[in-house]
């Protein structure tokens, strides 16, 4: 007993050494299989890193049983894996700590409102596999002020939460668009919140979603406008260690299966009826009664009308969790409605 | 012999006087501290007023325009307008009411609730049990041993038919009291030691000692808790994972190990050089010395520091916050985080306030009682 217990401890320092020495990252993997897939395989449950409380996106309710946007992309996953969307363990991580948490293999994926950037992809180590929320950063002011524009708020004083991308944007949108403001910042949301509603600043910065949460929660939403110009683009998405792409895929797919299932008129009432009576080859091949699309990704072949019948499709997840909030679909409506942004390839 | 009898009038011949002026007495004190000139009167009828003023705006607020529940819509989301309309003329608790189970325990599944809070009264029961005195003696081991044991198995559970339960989703109060309390038991005696150590005539122990405390005292518990979190993690082989909440507790152990080590040794400071020199005297080994001399006297001097380190520790375990741990606070804060609660803060955070104080309250008078009975002999 003794003798294991010391032999794992040098064992464990010797990895250490080996790993901060030779630099190698802890998440190097062989070409080929998908350590990822096995180790949630032999787990029995994949691990999900969410927000520690986001509304919409991923916040527990009354019961601690956790809901949102993000939290149903972790249980699709868990229902194309398992076809059980409670194997899935939810691990709440603040914007410190969620790298760490993936790098380490703390969570095998994050869904946690993350900004897919070129530095984030390429030196932290991870895969973007799809854009799930298209975001950006935007104004929102009080109607009575009278503003319409961004460019009118020049010699205003701004609210904005410290820390984040969203300073810096603000920041950099100034300098370009030869407006001066007093920054006011704040950490706290809900503090920040407060400075703004009791006129402590002109505008509140911050995600145009956060702003139309923030708008809806007020007594007289009315009051409030938020302004068109959006001023950064902030494409948020779930994302994996870099080099295991059948993981990546098989996420990637389960957001376009969600998107192409909202096209396609799939819903979670109806999937059933359009498995057994729906005459298009594609809903055919997507909920797996002709090809073996399923067996290509690793998972069994009706994984996508599983999820659908357990979270439907994006557009109903996105009017579970993101409109009663008074979030619009806008560029997250799809591809083929103007304005929208949400395209799936297709399932062939 | 006398020939005083019991009927005698002491006085004879002089008139009966009217009574002294009361010194004594309710009315003696206030006329003494509140109303004692024109201005005292003065300053005495602004500030009641302004006391009576804020009493009365509070219970307003508290329980005569408090709103207690709200109903829910269809889809399980609380209906608040009827406590946006109050404009915060009134409190609104039905935020206690609809999740105070979410901030007691956190994400902790919600049929299983009651093992975490049969987990807080064992801690409780702990900390009653250990303060008695009667019980200062070896059956603390077993005790602490039992009921952390219990503890753990309820948590955890997958014995005895209990479904098993992931420490990611343990929260609120369980979290709170497991942190401090581990961490201020773990820590006390490695505080001795290391207070001892800093004190020692070996130079190797001595620096080693030197060397952790001012280590530990120059950064903060925050940077602490993110190395714990962020970089401990990454030097750790693949699909090794040291469970976070661990992770967290070390940190804490250590950062108050070396706080309270600081106050042991003012303590052991505090005492004359003599007690060393008749303890050596008397022919008494290093460990006799320390155990039967110098550390009781030592520790006996130090409870009022000792204590206020343990409440700022108690206090301290909300930090976890950052590292996405749901204790009591985080728990309070992530529940307004849903749309429908947001802006009813105050509420929460007097919820969550009542519980701190609760338990700070109950140290800050046990350790006066303590310090007033162990100190008995120094009293005049």
């Amino acid at each position: 007993m003794k003798q294991v217990s010391r032999h794992s401890v040098f064992r464990m320092l010797g990895a250490a050494v080996v790993a901060s020495v030779m630099a190698l990252p802890a998440w190097a993997q062989p070409a080929g299989g998908s350590p990822t897939l096995d180790a949630i395989r032999a787990r029995g449950t994949l691990v999900c890193g969410v927000n520690s409380g986001l509304a919409g996106f991923a916040q527990p309710d009354s019961r601690g049983e956790w809901r949102g946007f993000d939290v149903d992309y972790c249980r699709a996953v868990a229902i194309a894996l398992f076809n059980d969307p409670s194997k899935v363990r939810f691990v709440p991580t603040t914007a410190q700590n969620r790298f760490t948490a993936l790098q380490s293999g703390e969570v095998d994926m994050l869904a946690r409102n993350t900004t897919w950037t070129l530095s984030r992809d390429t030196s932290l180590g991870f895969d973007f596999p799809a854009i799930s929320f298209f975001d950006g950063q935007g104004f929102m002011v009080k109607a009575s002020l009278g503003v319409n524009t961004a460019r009118e708020l020049d010699g205003a004083s701004i609210c904005v939460q410290p820390g984040t991308t969203t300073e810096q944007n603000l920041t950099e949108w100034a300098r370009a668009a030869r407006v001066t403001f007093t920054p006011v910042v704040i950490e706290r949301l809900e503090e920040v919140v407060g400075a703004f509603v009791a006129g402590r600043c002109d505008a509140f910065t911050t995600d145009v979603s956060g702003l139309a949460a923030v708008r809806s929660a007020q007594a007289n939403p009315a009051a409030y406008t938020i302004l068109p110009d959006v001023i950064s683009k902030e494409p948020l998405g779930p994302l994996v260690r870099h080099g295991d792409q059948a993981f990546a895929d098989l996420v990637r797919w389960t957001h376009f299966g969600l998107v192409a299932a909202e096209e396609f008129g799939i819903t979670a009432a109806n999937v059933q009826q359009m498995t057994a009576n729906d005459a298009r080859p594609e809903v055919q091949r997507m909920l797996g009664k002709t090809g073996d699309l399923g067996k290509m990704l690793g998972v069994d072949p009706a994984w996508l009308a599983r999820i659908i019948a357990s979270t439907g499709n994006y557009g109903e997840i996105f009017a579970r969790h993101l409109t009663p909030i008074g979030i619009q679909r806008g560029p997250n409506a799809l591809w083929t409605t103007p304005g929208g942004q949400q395209y799936a390839p297709p399932f062939r | 012999m006398s020939d005083i009898t019991v009927n005698t009038p002491l006085t004879s011949g002089s008139e009966h006087r009217a009574a002294p002026i009361s010194a004594i007495g309710p009315v003696a004190w206030l006329r003494e501290n509140l109303f004692s000139g024109w201005l005292s009167t003065a300053v005495t009828l602004v500030l009641g007023y302004l006391i009576i003023r804020a009493v009365m705006g509070f219970v307003d607020w508290a329980f005569i325009n408090a709103i207690w529940s709200v109903p829910l819509n269809a889809n399980g989301v609380a209906q608040t307008q009827a406590c946006r309309e109050l404009h915060g003329s009134g409190a609104c608790w039905a935020v206690v009411t609809e999740k105070h189970r979410f901030m007691l325990f956190g994400t902790y599944p919600y049929e299983q609730h009651w093992r975490p809070a049969v987990v807080c009264l064992l801690f409780i029961g702990l900390f009653i049990v250990s303060a008695m005195r009667r019980f200062w003696n070896w059956t603390l081991i077993p005790i602490w041993m039992v009921t952390l044991t219990a503890i753990g198995m309820l948590m955890w559970g997958g014995v005895f038919g209990l479904p098993f339960v992931q420490q990611e989703r343990w929260g609120g109060l369980p979290i709170t009291l497991i942190l401090s309390t581990f961490g201020l038991a773990f820590a006390f005696p490695l505080s001795i030691l290391v207070a001892l150590g800093r004190r020692s005539n070996l130079p190797a122990i001595k620096v080693l000692c030197v060397v952790y405390v001012e280590l530990i005292r120059g950064v903060p518990l925050i940077s602490l808790l993110f190395m714990a979190s962020v970089m401990f993690p990454l030097f750790l082989p693949e699909g090794m994972n040291i469970d976070k909440l661990l992770r967290a507790q070390i940190a804490i152990i250590l950062f108050a190990g070396a706080y309270l080590a600081e106050v042991v040794r003012a303590g052991l400071q505090s005492l004359p050089k003599g007690q060393y020199e008749a303890a050596d005297a008397m022919g008494l080994s290093y460990w006799q010395k320390t155990g039967f001399i110098i550390l009781p006297q030592a520790l006996r001097m130090v409870i009022p520091p000792l204590v206020n380190t343990f409440i700022g520790f108690f206090k301290d375990t909300s930090l976890v916050l950052i590292i996405g741990i749901f204790d009591l606070l985080t728990a309070g804060k992530t529940a307004i985080v849903e749309p429908a609660w947001q802006g009813f803060g105050v509420e929460v955070y007097i919820f969550v306030g009542l519980i701190y104080l609760v338990f700070c309250f109950a140290m800050s008078k046990y350790s006066q009682g303590l310090e007033a009975d162990l100190n008995r002999h120094r009293r005049r």
